[in-house]
């Protein structure tokens, strides 16, 4: 019975990649759902001054999407959405020192949501930022 | 009998023709009144419009500014404050918006009024409009004491109170408020909503008709 045995293993072949992509597509579709609750909380919490295209407003509120600035800091972007920032930062290289306001409200997952969209629709990231790792920045902020 | 229909029809569509073709006119905002008036020994009735009241403000030039800064111009008004959290961010990004169109423009001026008397002093709202790009005298940035500007804000129908539980500590609208060369109302839109901010460079565009 060879060709009983060829279409076994073509099954069998045929049942891996099927696992393989739904492994992959319940990531991407993990990081999709994380963008789309990230979309709502920036329009209600970043929008306004960054703008819904992400641009900022002249040298009052920066754009975001220097991704020289996610790589740099992107350890404390956590602690910058949920405890404001009081010092002058640079971004493209301009220098920024309006304060931002604290967001006490959210939730380390809003947090982890709220990165994900704003470094993967304005950052072009392509990895999702979890709940721990929130929580390991948030205990590290000064 | 069908000739003189044809007539008739042919004269109905030429009359809604013409009135199309009749130049377009902004409304006039606000309560008006009749007033009897003594010309040429005729007695006529004049419409008295709501109209801007005179005014001293400070600018972001610590130069006091009167309304005679806007004469022969239409300008664009609103009230915001420097470090307001809420609705200003998008209201001024807006109005820039208006300010690089018509940028050099001499036709139209632009006017924002601070309802934080107590922070934005000159030297805060210079600050400010640099940050924002604004470097010209077209687009002044006024503050003045509290009863004089919360007063204008009534004038212009912009609601504005000083609110402690609200964030910034000041409640009030986000409109943008389009003033004819006679200090008239002649337009007034969200602000912070793009379509009606469509609409109103829609209408700057027929008020500057107005003038041609």
């Amino acid at each position: 019975m060879p060709s009983f045995k060829l279409s076994t293993s073509l099954f069998a072949i045929l049942g891996l990649v099927i696992a393989f992509s739904n492994c992959q597509s319940k990531e991407s579709v993990e990081k999709a759902q994380y963008v789309a609750n990230g979309r709502k909380l920036f329009a209600t919490h970043c929008q306004n001054c960054h703008g819904a295209d992400g641009k900022g407003l002249g040298k009052l509120y920066p754009p975001l999407d220097d991704t020289l600035f996610y790589k740099e800091h992107q350890d404390k972007l956590a602690c910058y959405i949920k405890y404001g920032i009081d010092t002058t930062i640079h971004v493209h290289g301009i220098a920024y020192n309006s304060k931002m306001p604290e967001n006490p409200t959210l939730t380390p997952i809003d947090i982890a949501y709220l990165i994900t969209y704003i470094t993967t629709e304005f950052g072009n990231s392509e990895t999702k930022v979890s709940v721990d790792d929130v929580n390991k920045q948030l205990e590290n902020c000064q | 009998m069908i000739r003189i229909h044809f007539i008739f029809s042919f004269l109905v569509g030429l009359s809604l023709l013409a009135c199309q073709t009749e130049k377009k006119k902004l409304p006039i905002y606000g309560n008006r009144e009749a007033e009897e008036k003594v010309v040429d020994g005729k007695t006529i009735v004049d419409t008295i419009y709501h109209t801007i009241p005179n005014y001293e403000f400070l600018n972001q030039d610590s130069v006091i500014i009167t309304n005679k800064v806007f004469e022969n111009k239409i300008y664009i008004s609103n009230f915001f404050f420097t470090h307001c959290p809420t609705i200003c961010p998008t209201m001024q990004r807006n109005l820039l918006k208006f300010y690089e169109k018509y940028k050099g423009d001499p036709r139209i001026a632009f006017l924002s009024h601070s309802i934080d008397f107590k922070y934005d002093s000159p030297s805060v709202l210079k600050s400010y409009a640099n940050k924002l790009g604004v470097d010209s005298e077209q687009w002044q940035f006024v503050t003045g004491d509290k009863a004089s500007i919360y007063k204008m804000a009534d004038n212009y129908f912009v609601y504005a109170k000083e609110d402690k539980n609200v964030p910034g500590g000041y409640d009030h609208q986000g409109y943008l408020v389009l003033v004819d060369h006679d200090k008239r109302i002649r337009a007034a839109y969200d602000g912070t909503d793009d379509e009606q901010v469509q609409l109103l460079f829609n209408d700057v565009e027929t008020l500057l008709k107005e003038y041609e």
